[in-house]
């Protein structure tokens, strides 16, 4: 086995396992464990971004998963100081009925784009350019600017969202 | 793999870290109390003593280091034991992580990580440090440290967006994320005689990163997550060496904050006039190295200066600063940048 192989193996249990901590327990029976859990699966999974040579990709990865999104997840969690009794499992059927559906969804979604992958997939060697930040850059911008410049629509509303729930009412 | 590529990452990573940023750090300590001392006309630090030699007061920090190691290693009552060890050092380790794409000098063997995407790296790794604070107010177990984590987190958050809104106009005046390439870039000479720094190109941007970056590092004026003197901050229940820790991560960070400063706004290892290409070697190459060292202290020392001038803020001031008026300029800066180089 190459060095290669080893580096990936390591990162990539450490991603799964750090994904499994954050619905099991211990960690996933602490909402706060089990954030920090994903905290660490994203930072292995910067590591199999950065095997692939998609530097950027890893480093925006870190940045804004594991470095932004992430430390609003730990700070919501602080703040509502969940008791015990809160967190103990619904009784309600129809939530663990939701739960599977939605991870039977996304075990589909993942399986079709593993098997196209892998019927598609031709090894080929990749420009030097591969994964930078100015061909990244380049694709989002000039390629796909519309739907780059849509998405941006998707933060303005969250941001106008904030701004209303955070005004005050006159009354 | 090549083995000798680690080798050397590591042995560089032991002499720019635990040589040059630590030993610079633990300096500090020091420093930090013989400035204030200065500035408030006292005599400072001058008791601990080797056979009757005093140094200034020098050895101080060796006894701080001593007292940290032998001092009692308390863990409140009802405190989450395993985030309560680890936040000091998730405060501490990306500090000492960031310094790897940081160029100490001209060419591949004076920087360990030569990245394409440095900057947004170094940006990446140090957003990190918001968890040392928020977790170690919280697994404190105390309502007061809890208090002073969540300041930590809402400043720290805040002016974290500053930080790199005030890149994006370097970035588009030199075209490159790469700490390397912008050093190169700032030994061209504007008008055949201006060295293009960073602070020539970008001197709003340059007076707006020092301040949001003040605030990132939770120092004086924006010391409200710690409030050392009167309130009561994230880090009220540690003691011992896991005090030392959050303590000398602070330093680190003044180390880190002044490296980056050099390097993207005073030209790095650039010394005016000279051998702007770093192609010269010898002896040429020692001062260039030298010259970032001298510049990156004396970026310290400006930092230094405005904790002991400043006045602490409200904490209604911090947020309305990051919020109302940094990030606004910031934009504006964009903006501008952006309209100039259009008509250029």
């Amino acid at each position: 086995m190459s060095a290669e192989m080893i580096v990936f193996w390591i990162l990539a249990i450490g991603a799964v396992l750090g994904a499994l901590a954050v619905v099991l327990p211990p960690f996933g029976r602490n909402p706060l464990h089990g954030a920090l859990a994903l905290v660490v699966s994203f930072i292995f999974m910067a590591g199999v971004y950065v095997q692939l040579s998609a530097f950027f990709v890893a480093v925006i990865q870190v940045l804004v998963y594991a470095g932004a999104v992430m430390t609003l997840f730990v700070f919501v969690i602080m703040l509502l100081n969940l008791t015990p009794e809160e967190l103990a499992q619904p009784k309600y059927s129809w939530y663990k009925v939701l739960s599977v559906f939605s991870a039977l969804a996304i075990g589909f979604i993942v399986a079709s784009g593993l098997t196209h992958v892998l019927v598609h997939f031709h090894a080929a060697s990749i420009p030097a350019t591969f994964g930078n930040a100015a061909s990244v850059g380049g694709v989002l911008v000039k390629k796909w600017l519309f739907v780059f410049e849509f998405s941006s629509i998707l933060l303005l509303s969250a941001i106008v969202g904030a701004v209303l729930i955070a005004r005050k009412r006159r009354s | 793999m090549n083995w000798n590529i680690v080798l050397a990452a590591t042995i560089k990573w032991v002499f720019m870290v635990l040589v040059f940023g630590l030993g610079v750090a633990g300096i500090l300590t020091w420093v930090e109390r013989k400035m204030s001392a200065v500035i408030q006309d006292r005599v400072g630090p001058n008791r601990a003593s080797i056979l009757g030699f005093r140094m200034l007061g020098l050895f101080h920090p060796l006894a701080d280091a001593i007292k940290a190691f032998t001092k009692e290693d308390f863990v409140p009552d009802g405190a989450n034991r395993v985030l309560f060890f680890l936040a000091p050092l998730i405060a501490l380790v990306p500090g000492m992580l960031a310094f790897a794409v940081l160029p100490f000098g001209p060419g591949d063997n004076l920087v360990i990580a030569n990245m394409d995407s440095g900057i947004i790296a170094l940006l990446a790794i140090t957003s990190f440090g918001i968890y040392g604070a928020t977790l170690g107010g919280w697994s404190s177990n105390n309502a007061f440290a809890m208090l002073g984590s969540l300041r930590a987190a809402a400043q720290m958050i805040s002016y974290e967006v500053s930080m790199g809104l005030n890149l994006v106009g370097m970035f588009m005046v030199f075209g490159t994320l790469s700490f390397s390439q912008i050093v190169y870039a700032q030994g061209h000479l504007l008008g055949g005689w201006l060295p293009e720094w960073g602070i020539v190109v970008q001197p709003l941007a340059f007076i707006l990163f020092m301040a949001a970056a003040l605030a990132e590092n939770k120092r004086a004026p924006f010391d409200l997550p710690e409030g050392e003197s009167e309130i009561i901050g994230y880090n009220v229940e540690y003691s011992s060496m896991r005090f030392a820790t959050f303590f000398l991560s602070e330093f680190f960070e003044v180390v880190l904050i002044a490296a980056i400063v050099t390097v993207l706004f005073l030209g790095g290892w650039q010394i005016p006039w000279l051998d702007p290409k770093g192609i010269a070697g010898g002896w040429i190459r020692v001062l260039q190295v030298g010259a970032f060292v001298v510049k990156t202290l004396f970026v310290i020392w400006v930092m230094m200066l405005a904790r002991w001038t400043l006045p602490r803020f409200r904490y209604d001031q911090v947020m309305k600063l990051g919020w109302k008026i940094i990030l606004p300029l910031s934009l504006l800066n964009i903006l501008v940048t952006a309209i100039v180089l259009a008509m250029l």
